[in-house]
């Protein structure tokens, strides 16, 4: 039952202009990013030669491709995720799945892995560009493997955190605004909360504001380093966000 | 399917909705068999469609309880869902979707198996008169085609009840002709409640009707109790102290029942071809009953209607 909307949230986004529009500005953009980086990289090349232990590459092409994604994301994600639920209330469609015998655990579970399918189509298109490269030089696949599942983590909690915000209006523009403000919230919590409370010493406040920041739990990612405690935290942001989403459905059916 | 016949569908009791201090629906109680049409009447803002949205599992009702095909809707909604198709005031339709993809989902949602969904498709297509248009997007069609996909969606799965809010408002004539016969023949196999305010429509199509005013039911019974008044005579009888008991009244010589309608009116059904009304008058002039009405009892559901729905106004 949860593919099932997964499939229909699959369906009906590419039915829709929005996500070939989203698709192809990400494409455009960072392809331009990819381009630029390795354009660069050819210039510093015969300086990299002269270093001890010289960037490859995948770290200086590949993680600036990612990263544009992610920022990119950051903007797509909360227009993509507008339609899963203010949109449909909107257009009164969402009755034909709450009078179906599918729990809202179902519904929410089925518009998040619809998105993120999507997303993580954006994820392997974006990691296609570094791969082009495979023929010409030597890839670290590794770093490249990481990247993708960086990305796809860090897609995946802007879907959740989207979600959730598209519960809480009838409104899709405010639910696009909202969700915005919410991952741009958590960007700028997650550069200097974590950090600093780690500083002061209160491990648990840090943990909680490592948890609220998913760009934060990217980054490791960007420097080859797979590390248990950002996917921890993304997953548990995810799970968090979509079990919020779940009751404030539940709350919306209780209230009227 | 082996089905007891007249089995109850479709229990409600006591339920009730309120939202802050305004009371949507008021205690409403209802129960359908299998093969019943109930015509839910109102005027706009009486909570039929509140009433619906909790018989559907769409709102939560603040007190009461819903029963479908003997499975309690709030404790095991999924159970309970399989078994209803609904369709409401806005057709919930994906207007990028043909109308092929549309119904075959609504069979996935509702848990047709897989080698019964073409079938159930092609059936309801069919029944709804949806055969040619199978390839075309919902957001295409016209008006009237789109409600029958809305109709279409809430009986693919062969759902024992069907709820349809308001399911001709829009559509031109020879389509709401359609939509009748349609309603009346799913009233064989399904029990189905429609909501409405077309008059004609509930006395065509259905087979009880309840009116709805202000979230109380006002008024129930069936539409051959109703065709009964039609021909048979009654009246409606005020009084200011009414007897205790009807006995009083119904000991009349030509007098086949009474039932009361509230504190002071009470509705006496004349026998077949007697009319006792002096009789009644002298009767309670005689006990004192403070008669001050005493005029010929709604005929038509129209009167009904408007009686009951505009009294309470005045009030």
């Amino acid at each position: 039952m949860i593919f099932t909307i997964a499939g229909k949230e699959l369906k009906a986004l590419f039915a829709s202009p929005l996500a070939w529009v989203v698709l192809t500005v990400i494409q455009v953009i960072t392809g331009y990013a990819f381009l630029r980086r390795l354009d660069d990289f050819l210039q510093m090349q015969p300086r990299l030669v002269q270093m001890a232990s010289p960037p490859g590459v995948t770290e200086i092409v590949a993680a600036s491709v990612f990263g544009t994604a992610a920022a990119l994301l950051l903007f797509a994600v909360p227009l993509l995720a507008m339609r899963l639920i203010a949109e449909e209330r909107r257009n009164q469609t969402l009755v034909l799945l709450l009078s179906a015998p599918v729990s809202m655990g179902e519904i929410v579970l089925g518009k998040f892995l619809g998105l993120a399918a999507f997303l993580f189509l954006v994820v392997g298109l974006a990691a296609l560009m570094p791969l082009s490269l495979a023929g010409a030089t030597r890839l670290d696949y590794g770093l490249l493997a990481g990247l993708a599942v960086g990305l796809a983590l860090l897609a995946a909690s802007f879907a959740a955190v989207s979600l959730f915000v598209s519960c809480l209006t009838v409104h899709p523009v405010a639910a696009a605004v909202g969700a915005f403000a919410a991952l741009l919230g958590m960007l700028l919590v997650g550069e200097t909360a974590a950090e600093s409370l780690r500083g002061r010493g209160w491990a648990v406040a840090a943990a909680f504001a490592q948890v609220l920041s998913p760009v934060k739990n990217f980054e490791p990612f960007g420097r080859g380093v797979l590390d248990s405690y950002p996917i921890a935290c993304s997953v548990l942001l995810i799970a968090v966000f979509l079990l919020l989403a779940v009751r404030q459905l539940d709350a919306s059916r209780l209230r009227g | 399917m082996p089905e007891p016949e007249a089995a109850t569908t479709i229990s409600a009791r006591g339920l009730t909705r309120s939202f802050g201090s305004h009371v949507a629906v008021n205690s409403l109680t209802l129960e359908l068999k299998r093969g019943e049409v109930l015509g839910f009447l109102g005027p706009n803002g009486a909570g039929k469609t509140t009433t619906m949205q909790m018989l559907t599992g769409n709102l939560a009702p603040s007190r009461g309880a819903i029963g479908i095909c003997g499975m309690d809707l709030l404790a095991e909604p999924v159970a309970a869902k399989t078994h209803i198709g609904y369709l409401p005031e806005v057709p919930p339709l994906y207007r990028d979707l043909t109308v092929d993809e549309y119904l075959l989902l609504a069979a996935k949602l509702h848990r047709v198996p897989r080698v019964e969904r073409g079938p159930a498709v092609s059936a309801a297509k069919q029944r709804c008169g949806l055969a040619g248009v199978g390839a075309r997007l919902i957001g295409a069609l016209s008006r009237g085609y789109q409600q029958r996909v809305g109709i279409a969606q809430a009986i693919v799965h062969g759902p024992d009840v069907v709820i349809l809010d308001e399911p001709t408002a829009g559509l031109d004539p020879n389509q709401i002709r359609e939509i009748r016969g349609l309603i009346r023949e799913l009233g064989g196999a399904h029990s189905v409640i429609l909501s409405t305010h077309i008059l004609p429509e509930v006395e065509t199509v259905c087979d009880r009707v309840q009116i709805l005013h202000h979230g109380n039911i006002v008024y129930s019974d069936t539409i051959a109790a109703l065709k009964q008044f039609h021909s048979g005579g009654a009246v409606l009888l005020g009084l200011r102290r009414p007897p205790p008991r009807l006995d009083e009244i119904t000991a009349l010589p030509g007098v086949a029942a009474a039932e009361r309608i509230d504190a002071t009116l009470i509705r006496v059904q004349f026998a077949a071809g007697a009319d006792p009304g002096e009789a009644l008058a002298q009767q309670a002039v005689a006990r004192n009953w403070g008669l001050y009405q005493l005029k010929p009892a709604q005929t038509s559901l129209e009167d009904v209607f408007v009686n009951l729905t505009q009294s309470e106004e005045g009030a």
